[in-house]
């Protein structure tokens, strides 16, 4: 891809979908603009040619570090208390009888 | 006219506190009841606070100045206040992340660099304001409202993390945590005349912090003066079974590593970072904080990160994917707010994220939403990953040659409210020294290094090798004892 995609406003509302997000119509044509101005700017990344390099997912793993057991990121497998659950579910909007609570989920 | 501003008089340094708690000059209550007068005398300009906690704070109070009086061995933070960013877990405070989504919740357990810090003897005041998720460069996106500059009320603090720079450069707090993801410790550091340290990706871990971008986001302190940093640093690094990406590295006694003398040291100067865009006064403040180092010994030595200008976008996309995943789970269901008027699940998540999440974190979730969605993943996330690996190596390459690289922290000193509200871009753009260690996992800090003729506050940035505070600090300390240490 040469230039940097042209954002329409089916795209926007497409993102959003997936993205859980409802917009207003003002919203819209806002992030329109704003996505469009953010993408035109990526867009330089195309003068790179990176066909030979590999993407580079996170920092650690191109670290020369010792070598280190491998308890450093991996613990012993064995059962630890974990968060007390009514406190938990009191930080819900609405929780009971030891859920969380939704609305209802079949939808017609 | 010199614009309004609301700077502390000579703070205490955490030596100095545990010092005088040990002794009994004075007692951690004491430093407690009047850091939160001080708070309460001028926070309401400054807006750094958005939740005290001054039971939990008082209580620790009380317990130091107990070991204290029965003769006990103070721990190193034993009195000190500090304050939190409000993206981090703290028992018995809110934690809102400076979003409306969040509003209410109140985790049930610390975060372990919080944990660690009060285990030290800190006494944790309250929770500092930030921008909404740490995502913003000047805190105006803060659903709580703005925090404003200390060195002037009509500025900006930077941001994510401007309530934590602005307490320390206003006696709110001795220390702060904050967190950086691309540049959110050290910029709001440099605009507020303080210092503030970027740790290795790895050093302090993030369990009870609210992710933005895992592969990016850092823990890391703030305070007056580089050993005070060093020493809070020392006391949250290290190893965390709650946290995989912590590493098992052992944490150096920093304190040790900056007996040595910082002569002989090879620092780097990257053309890239004194290009167009650099402010004037921002840059001879830098070249005279270079000048320093080499009176003080170092020997000075240009270089090139060649891939420094694809920094931002390379940032923009990798930070707003992981960002779109991270804040998935907001939906309503767990904690925090819910759009009451829903009659259906999906119109409940819908309307609650919509409801819950400002604008700069719409923008940001569908931005990261476009960027891995079906037929532009290639093209924006695995390119974006692809450049992350040459501005990473560039920094691998540099630190053949060089012990620690210095630059601006930022392009300009403070900027007003409301200036760059308008146009992300622009806003981003205030990143762009800092976006570069970020993506390549290196560590740095912001040490002030002069003021511009408006009296603002500038920082330099200084930058080492993954695990290589110790050099940092270092070179921090040589410029800071060069006399340029703000004199407010």
């Amino acid at each position: 891809m040469a230039e940097a995609a042209k954002v329409t406003a089916e795209d926007v509302r497409r993102v959003a979908e997936l993205a859980n997000l409802e917009l207003d119509a003002g919203e819209e044509v806002r992030m329109l603009r704003d996505l469009n101005a953010i993408l035109g700017h990526v867009a330089q990344l195309n003068e790179l040619d990176t066909s030979s390099v590999e993407a580079m997912a996170q920092v650690t793993e191109i670290l020369a570090l010792p070598a280190l057991p491998a308890l450093e990121t991996l613990r012993p497998d064995v059962i630890r208390p974990s968060l007390d659950r009514d406190i938990v579910l009191g930080g819900a909007p609405e929780a009971g009888s030891g859920f969380f609570k939704v609305p209802k989920v079949l939808e017609r | 006219m010199k614009p309004e501003s609301v700077l502390t008089e000579k703070p205490p340094s955490i030596d100095c506190i545990r010092r005088q708690v040990a002794d009994g000059t004075k007692t951690a209550q004491a430093f407690a009841e009047e850091t939160y007068a001080r708070i309460g005398a001028v926070d309401s300009r400054i807006h750094a606070y958005l939740a005290l906690s001054r039971e939990r704070a008082l209580q620790q109070a009380k317990k130091m100045d107990a070991m204290a009086k029965s003769g006990q061995t103070l721990p190193p933070l034993a009195g000190v206040p500090v304050g939190i960013k409000d993206v981090l877990n703290m028992q018995g405070a809110p934690a809102t992340a400076g979003s409306k989504i969040l509003a209410g919740y109140h985790p049930p357990y610390d975060a372990t660099a919080v944990q660690r810090l009060e285990a030290a003897g800190a006494i944790l005041l309250g929770k500092l304001n930030c921008d909404e998720f740490a995502m913003g460069s000047s805190n105006e996106n803060s659903a709580y409202g703005p925090v404003r500059n200390p060195h002037a009320l009509d500025r900006v603090p930077g941001g994510s993390s401007g309530g934590s720079a602005a307490a320390v450069a206003a006696g709110m707090a001795v220390g702060t945590l904050g967190t950086d993801t691309g540049g959110s410790i050290r910029q709001p550091a440099s605009f507020c005349g303080v210092v503030g340290v970027l740790p290795t990706y790895g050093r302090v871990s993030r369990f009870g912090l609210i992710a933005f971008a895992s592969s990016l986001d850092r823990i890391g302190p703030f305070a007056n003066t580089v050993l005070d940093c060093a020493t809070m640093l020392g006391v949250i690094a290290g190893h965390d079974d709650m946290d995989a990406t912590s590493s098992a590295l052992p944490v150096p006694d920093y304190a040790a590593e900056m007996a040595k003398p910082v002569e002989g040291l090879r620092i780097g100067v990257p053309t890239e970072y004194f290009a167009d865009g650099l402010d004037p006064e921002v840059r001879a403040a830098i070249e005279g904080g270079i000048e320093k180092l080499r009176g003080e010994g170092c020997t000075i030595h240009p270089i090139s990160l060649p891939h420094t200008r694809y920094a931002i976008p390379t940032y923009y996309v990798l930070a707003t994917a992981e960002a779109s995943a991270n804040l998935a789970r907001f939906d309503g269901v767990r904690y925090g707010y819910r759009a009451e008027d829903a009659n259906t699940l999906s119109a409940m998540y819908r309307r609650s994220r919509d409801g819950g999440f400002g604008a700069e974190v719409k923008r940001r979730i569908l931005l990261g939403t476009y960027a891995l969605s079906a037929g532009y993943y290639d093209a924006y996330y695995r390119k974006a990953q692809q450049v992350r690996r040459l501005l990473t190596q560039d920094f691998l390459n540099a630190f053949e040659q060089v012990d620690a690289i210095v630059t601006p922290t930022a392009p300009t000193p403070a900027f007003k409210l409301g200036e760059k509200t308008d146009d992300p871009v622009a806003m981003y753009l205030a990143d762009i020294y800092t976006v570069t260690a970020s993506l390549a996992g290196i560590c740095g800090i912001s040490v002030p290094c002069g003021h511009s003729s408006e009296g603002l506050p500038i920082g330099m940035q200084i930058l080492g090798k993954h695990f290589n505070e110790g050099t940092v600090f270092r070179v921090a300390q040589g410029v800071e004892q060069q006399g340029v240490m703000p004199v407010s």
